[in-house]
């Protein structure tokens, strides 16, 4: 079905078809029409919205709700995004899979509210304390955000990891055509349970399978869930070993499986000498720039991480062997081309195109920075 | 062919509302659009603007930096948004509205839109409106029929009749210029 939406209303679209059913939240600029919207859609699927008293209670409450086996979601953006990294700490150390929206706006603090920024790339990455895995995916158009959502939800079942769908103003306020799928086209992962009668180790994983099976609270298994380092049946233990194999388990979750998580787009990047690298709303900018810079006849590609974290590393160093030059452009000081960076490993220069003031880099900017520094 | 439009006002007066009805409309028509928006944190009032890119081909940067036509229904917004740097842009103010005569701006109307809706129709809220019908009558970047249906599909009912005046108020007032 064709239509016409923003970005954080084809945000609801996915999540409901990937199969929300609950969503609590605190509603702020630019990500509230995602609450608004789960508000108004979710009661007639069967489904549950609360706004709760702010951020913390907003992810909490979802953590509490996919337990009992519902799909859950929390948006915010800015702000909010700060105060909810404590509990992305708790789901990805319990296991709970979780979908968190970050539209981004200017920061630090309270920042710009109503301007896009790109600002929290690192910090969806490393913003809750202590080592942990997580999954970043990041849209730059309207009907991408529909199917990333999705996804966002397929991974966390799948990996029983907090998943964040890191967008931003612009691609969370534009409004784009839309062709909405049937449901019966959708390929949806539902959490594994285990079987009634089984010994039940909420925390031990079946032989060939990926993570421990799930069972939904209050269906008959009793389990125990917490923040402090757990053994296989869920309750705290002290143990060095314990807690060893527990993180290397934790850990190796989007290491292991990395080809089935990361995913990116690379336009025009086989005969390329020079890559421009962007991602989400930015690559808007940089698709524009690269097809003008082609046509004047620079030989120049894009190439656009869809995955965050884990970051398509492989791809982009087999690339960075062989070109003259990336030059990295993103809405902040430079939080993505230090990843950039890591990768070239000195085999290549990276150049670097950003700002933090709430104004979008056009093709223009982009295409006169391109020239200077691929001369 | 692309075209870029930016509708500027202050916040309550609809100009996203025609931002994102003008988008419809073209898509309605078979083409593609893209609508944007910037505003500031307050509900009502202060600075705001709709952007709209029509075109046949693929829209890859979403926002207008060069835009063909502009609508400033306030000074405030006409100070910030009409850029005299396209000098063969088309640029509709409304009447209300002061322009330095140095602007250089060769496609300048001023129009009394906002009169218009709250004298001819009796109601200021549609000068939204009669901005989209003096736009459409002018330039006919989508077409009346689907510019109608979308208005009358957007807009809340009851309101079906006020908005056909509107529209017809903004047709005429294009064929005064």
């Amino acid at each position: 079905m064709i239509k016409f939406l923003q970005g954080n209303e084809a945000c609801v679209e996915g999540a409901l078809m990937a199969g929300m059913r609950f969503y609590s939240g605190y509603p702020i600029t630019p990500s509230t029409e995602i609450a608004e919207l789960s508000a108004e859609r979710l009661p007639k699927v069967g489904g549950k919205f609360i706004q709760m008293e702010d951020e913390i209670s907003g992810i909490a409450a979802a953590i509490g709700a996919s337990l009992t086996g519902k799909k859950a979601m929390t948006a915010t953006s800015g702000p909010g995004f700060s105060l909810k990294q404590e509990n992305i700490g708790y789901a990805a150390l319990a296991e709970v899979p979780l979908v968190i929206v970050n539209v981004q706006r200017g920061g630090p603090s309270t920042g710009l509210p109503t301007s896009p920024g790109q600002g929290d790339v690192m910090q969806a990455r490393w913003g809750t304390h202590g080592d942990h895995p997580i999954i970043c995916l990041t849209p730059d158009s309207v009907t991408e955000t529909f199917y990333l959502t999705i996804r966002a939800f397929n991974l966390a079942e799948k990996y029983r990891v907090p998943v964040i769908l890191l967008t931003d103003e612009i691609t969370g306020h534009m409004r784009e055509k839309i062709d909405i799928p049937d449901p019966s086209e959708i390929e949806i992962y539902n959490r594994k349970r285990p079987e009634t009668g089984d010994v039940y180790h909420p925390y031990g994983v079946e032989p060939g399978e990926i993570v421990p099976r799930m069972a939904d609270f209050g269906s008959g298994f009793r389990y125990h869930v917490t923040g402090l380092m757990h053994d296989e049946t869920g309750f705290p233990s002290n143990s060095t070993e314990n807690a060893r194999k527990l993180m290397d388990r934790l850990m190796a979750k989007t290491v292991t499986y990395r080809d089935d998580i990361i995913d990116y787009e690379a336009l025009y990047t086989e005969d390329a000498d020079w890559l421009i690298l962007a991602y989400g709303g930015m690559s808007r900018s940089a698709r524009a720039a690269v097809k003008v810079l082609r046509q004047k006849g620079h030989s120049v590609g894009l190439f656009r991480p869809i995955s965050l974290w884990p970051f398509p590393e492989e791809a982009l160093s087999a690339l960075a062997g062989k070109v003259k030059g990336i030059l990295v452009t993103e809405l902040n000081y430079g939080q993505i081309k230090l990843e950039v960076e890591r990768i070239a490993c000195g085999r290549c220069p990276v150049e670097f195109l950003g700002r933090g003031n709430g104004e979008v880099i056009t093709p223009e900017m982009l295409i006169e920075t391109f020239e200077e520094v691929a001369k | 062919m692309q075209l870029e439009l930016r509708l500027s006002g202050s916040g309550g007066q609809g100009l996203i509302t025609a931002g994102i009805i003008l988008a419809e409309a073209a898509l309605a028509d078979g083409k593609n659009a893209v609508q944007t928006q910037s505003y500031g944190p307050e509900a009502r009032g202060g600075a705001s603007k709709a952007e709209v890119i029509i075109s046949d081909e693929i829209i890859d940067f979403p926002k207008v930096t060069r835009p063909n036509l502009i609508l400033a229904l306030t000074q405030d917004a006409a100070a910030k948004y009409v850029d005299a740097s396209n000098s063969d842009a088309m640029v509709i103010v409304d009447e209300s509205v002061e322009l330095s005569p140095e602007t250089g701006l060769k496609k300048l109307f001023r129009v009394p839109i906002i009169d218009t809706a709250r004298h001819e129709i009796g109601r200021e809220i549609v000068a939204n409106i009669v901005a989209l019908g003096l736009i459409v009558g002018l330039t006919q970047i989508v077409s009346q029929e689907n510019l109608e249906a979308t208005v009358i599909k957007r807009l809340p009912r009851g309101t079906e009749d006020l908005n056909r005046m509107a529209l017809q108020a903004g047709y005429d007032l294009a064929k005064q210029i």
